[in-house]
């Protein structure tokens, strides 16, 4: 057909085509380099050895588990034994709570807090922000105002059980609705807004109608001059130092909806060692801070 | 494309579109709201402007009889300006996912510029709507000049073009809406799947009523590959979006696959379609476009058969290495990995042939860039597969798995090879079809193949140490026997490289939109003339 089935020898390369031939395209009739038959046969004997070695082959219900007996779970097992036995020196002194000894050690803090430091970061720092500075809506852990207590035993309970979490035990604490419920009229909610922006600024009238509002409404919660403290999980107002923001905006919406957050449990999902070292850890955060 | 119908195919074809037509009419009736609704009216809107322009036609004149007498080009024409059309949007939506990694403040607080959603948009426009036109256009091509035939029919592959690229605009607009079957490259929707079916019978049909009418006594490797790149995704295809709807009425599906087999079933159809997809069908493209342009013949063609059937029997196994160390038993992983590393043999024999063949034509690979795009094709084809064959090995796995050097390797065979290889292959076919002997801007190839090479560079060097950072980052420990690294730390020393390979991916893409422009400008000063050894053999009336 088109060009013949001639059998051309290539000028190049000096094999000879096959013969066939397609709109133009020619093939050459090269031998199998030995090169890729031997490259081949290496790559099977390699498969081969590693088939004889590991579990490789299904042998209708079951497979052939190799020489080296290794599993999946053997070896998962093994590797996490080898890093927990790496860490076990100075770890193992964390599943008791005696923080005061743990925190005067500074040979065992030199190993923990960096490590801490790293816990903090893959599962605090999303919400809490890397060095535990906070934001809108997320409590600064670096500072010295606190909702319900900064000394490594307190924090430890708080991180266990969460702060209205669906632990059980959760810590409970709800700042109320006072406007959308009804509470205080929007006089008052003015007023004692007007009562709070002055707290932090530390010019408040008690004798001021916002003072009295005050005194009848939230000291119960927030505590005398709104400074906190009481464990009820409300912060104190009587700082420059806010959760969900200062403006007086801010502060009317917090009085008119009020607020909930949210601080999960972490007792399932983290050893009590690493909650021990992540209160120690938090705990010197504020001590830190200015 | 109406003229050179028959009349029987229009009316064949009138009473297709009216089906068409009616299909989404009963979608939309059916689902009554969602998506399947936008869908219906797709197929609907779709469906009634072909009924409208066949039924005005079906009395036009018939078509020449002399037409037997030429290759059927137009579905090809059409097929690469669908190819370029797909890769600019997908390259750009590739570009903009890109960009959101180094800068996810940039989302919207729109749903459907969300990252979860634009990432299968890029993937499968890139790999369906880029990818597969490129495939099918060049498939009908190439089988027509190596049948020294006319395709069997007008009708059907018409049929088989609009049919999938509206399956590609479904899968793409489904993703936008938040409709997804959440498996990774097959995540469009049952009717979807169950209409690509139908689209990929008629495919294989055409490619083998054609064949069976060619001129030459040998059917060509390309053919080869071409084939099982049909036949195997169409098996791959069923088996994976084996589902159930929740509803005929809407557009959730359940697979049937469940735990550990379902994983299985997605990654031996997710490694194939690497396989019969971003390998077999390019490497068609490859038997056929790299001869020609260098004029060499191919080197070994003892070497083609090895390859080909190493390519197909190997691979065939070797989608576990996807899932190395999870629940999927340590034997399957074992037989994944071994497998991946025999198919490095045939997989360079693939390259090393083609690399061969251009023994003789260095000449040409310095002065042309079109063939240069094939080379450096050959080339990332050989680096990607060993790098795969290297990624497939356990321990090697547990270092880059879940990390940015997969998508470095992927990159690197998509861009360096799928990519180039087209170009290659539009930049020979268009002047042809066009019957000229060059593209109207010659020097805008020599930018383009600049363009991508750099892009194609910059993108998988910087995934490259993007991945191994964050691969060792993860596995660091201090002297305290814990992590050195935080994952925040892991994420923020991506920066540089996401940054990097945005500029990449922008190089490319500014690449990609060159060959577009060229082409359309190349198109529009078209001759019409059609070279005599460029025909059938004999004179084919339509079966
Ligand atoms: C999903 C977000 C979130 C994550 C993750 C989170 N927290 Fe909290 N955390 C909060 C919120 C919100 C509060 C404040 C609750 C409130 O307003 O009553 C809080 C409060 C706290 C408090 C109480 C502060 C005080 O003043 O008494 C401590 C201590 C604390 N978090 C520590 C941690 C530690 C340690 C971790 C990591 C193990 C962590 N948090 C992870 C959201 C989070
Ligand atoms: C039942 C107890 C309770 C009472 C009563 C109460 N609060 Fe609160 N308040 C809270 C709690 C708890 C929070 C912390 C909420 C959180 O962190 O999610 C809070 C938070 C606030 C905040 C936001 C502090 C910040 O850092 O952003 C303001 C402002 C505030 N309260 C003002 C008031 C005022 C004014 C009243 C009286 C009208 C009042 N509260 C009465 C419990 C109370
Ligand atoms: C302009 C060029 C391109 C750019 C900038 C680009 C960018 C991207 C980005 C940012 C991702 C997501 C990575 C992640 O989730 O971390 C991605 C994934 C992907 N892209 Fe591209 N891309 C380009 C071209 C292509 C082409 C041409 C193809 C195929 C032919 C392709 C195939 C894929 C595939 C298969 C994935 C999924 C990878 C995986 O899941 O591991 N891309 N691309
Ligand atoms: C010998 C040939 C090849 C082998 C053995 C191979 C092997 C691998 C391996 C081991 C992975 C990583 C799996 C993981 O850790 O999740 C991978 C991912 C991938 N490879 Fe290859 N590869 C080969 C060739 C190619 C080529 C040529 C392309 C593209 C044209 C390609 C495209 C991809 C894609 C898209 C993924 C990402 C899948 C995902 O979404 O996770 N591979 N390949």
């Amino acid at each position: 057909m088109s060009g013949g089935h001639r059998q051309i020898v290539d000028p190049v390369t000096g094999y000879e085509t096959t013969g066939h031939e397609w709109n133009g395209i020619r093939e050459l009739n090269t031998p199998f380099p030995r090169f890729v038959i031997v490259v081949l046969l290496i790559t099977v004997v390699i498969s081969a050895v590693m088939w004889i070695l590991l579990p490789a082959w299904p042998t209708g219900h079951g497979y052939t588990p190799g020489l080296l007996g290794l599993t999946q779970e053997g070896e998962a097992v093994q590797g996490f034994k080898a890093i927990a036995d790496g860490r076990a020196s100075w770890r193992s002194r964390f599943a008791g709570d005696d923080f005061a000894s743990l925190a005067s050690d500074e040979a065992v803090m030199g190993m923990a807090m960096p490590a801490a430091a790293r816990l903090f970061a893959d599962n605090c720092a999303a919400c809490h922000r890397v060095g535990g500075t906070g934001g809108p809506g997320f409590p600064s852990l670096a500072d010295q105002d606190w909702l319900w207590g900064g000394d490594p035993a307190t924090v430890a309970e708080t991180v266990s059980v969460g702060i209205n979490s669906t632990d059980p035990d959760t810590r409970s604490s709800q700042m109320p609705a006072f406007g959308r419920d009804g509470i205080l009229t929007r006089e008052q909610i003015s007023a004692v807004a007007d009562y709070v922006l002055a707290l932090s600024s530390g010019k408040a009238d008690p004798a001021s109608a916002g003072g009295k509002i005050f005194a009848e409404n939230c000291a119960a919660c927030h505590g005398e001059g709104g400074r906190g403290g009481l464990g009820t999980g409300a912060p104190s107002l009587a700082d420059d130092q806010w959760i969900y923001g200062g403006t007086r905006a801010d502060i009317l919406t917090t009085l008119q909806n009020g607020r909930q957050g949210v601080m999960p449990s972490w007792k399932g999902r983290l050893a009590p060692a690493d909650i021990h070292l992540l209160a120690l850890y938090v705990s010197r955060l504020a001590k830190a801070a200015p | 494309m109406i003229a050179s119908l028959s009349i029987a195919q229009r009316r064949n074809g009138l009473a297709f579109a009216l089906c068409l037509a009616l299909l989404g009419l009963l979608m939309a009736a059916a689902a009554q709201h969602g998506p399947m609704v936008v869908h219906g009216a797709m197929a609907l809107v779709l469906g009634i402007a072909l009924t409208g322009a066949l039924a005005r036609a079906v009395y036009d004149p018939p078509p020449e009889a002399a037409r037997a007498s030429f290759y059927y080009d137009d579905p090809t024409r059409f097929g690469i300006a669908m190819t370029l059309i797909w890769a600019v949007v997908a390259m750009g939506v590739g570009v903009w996912v890109a960009a959101l990694l180094y800068w996810p403040e940039a989302t919207p607080a729109v749903p459907w510029t969300s990252f979860g959603r634009l990432r299968p948009v890029h993937t499968t426009g890139v790999i369906f709507g880029f990818g597969g036109n490129a495939l099918i256009a060049t498939s009908f091509y190439v089988l027509q000049r190596t049948s020294r035939a006319r395709l069997a029919d007008e009708l059907s592959p018409w049929i088989v073009l609009l049919g999938f690229n509206l399956f590609c605009l479904w899968a793409v607009t489904g993703y936008l809406m938040g409709i997804t079957q959440s498996k990774e490259y097959a995540e469009a929707e049952w009717y979807a799947d169950l209409w690509l079916v139908v689209i990929w019978v008629v495919y294989f049909v055409l490619y083998i009523r054609t064949l069976a009418r060619r001129a030459e006594p040998h059917i060509y490797v390309a053919n080869w590959y071409y084939l099982a790149f049909i036949l195997v995704v169409a098996i791959l295809h069923i088996i994976n979006n084996l589902a159930l709807p929740v509803s005929f009425a809407g557009a959730k599906s359940v697979t049937i696959w469940s735990g550990v087999q379902d994983a299985m079933v997605q990654w031996w159809y997710g490694h194939n379609a690497v396989a019969f997809f971003l390998t077999a069908g390019f490497l068609g493209m490859l038997y056929y476009f790299l001869p020609v342009r260098s004029g060499r013949p191919i080197w070994s063609y003892r070497l083609s058969i090895l390859s080909f059937w190493g390519i197909t029997f190997f691979y065939i196994w070797v989608g576990s290495h996807h899932l190395h160390y999870t629940a999927l038993p340590y034997w399957v992983q074992t037989l994944g990995m071994t497998f991946s590393i025999m198919l490095l043999v045939p997989s360079w024999a693939s390259a090393g042939n083609a690399i061969a063949t251009l023994n003789g034509a260095w000449h040409k690979v310095r002065d042309d860039a079109t063939l240069r795009f094939m080379f450096v094709a050959a080339v990332f084809y050989g680096l990607s597969t060993f790098e795969g064959s290297f990624l497939a090995i356990r321990p090697v796995n547990s270092l880059s798995h879940y990390t940015d050097w997969t998508v470095g390797h992927v990159h690197s065979g998509t861009l360096g090879w799928v990519a180039m290889i087209v170009f290659g292959a539009i930049y020979t076919l268009v002047p042809q079809l066009s019957g000229r002997d060059q593209m109207a801007w010659p020097r805008a190839i020599e930018w383009h193949f600049w363009l991508a090479v750099t892009g194609t560079l910059v993108y998988v060097v910087s995934m490259w140490n993007a991945g191994i950072t964050q691969g060792l980052m993860w596995r660091s420990y201090g002297p305290s026997g814990t992590l050195t690294y935080s994952f925040l730390q892991s994420l923020q020393a991506m920066a540089p490289y996401y940054l990097l390979r945005t500029i990449g991916g922008g190089m490319f893409l500014a690449g990609t939109l060159l060959c577009a422009l060229n082409c359309s400008a190349t198109a529009r000063a078209a001759t019409g003339e059609v070279a005599a050894s460029d025909r059938p053999l004999l004179p084919m009336p339509v079966e």
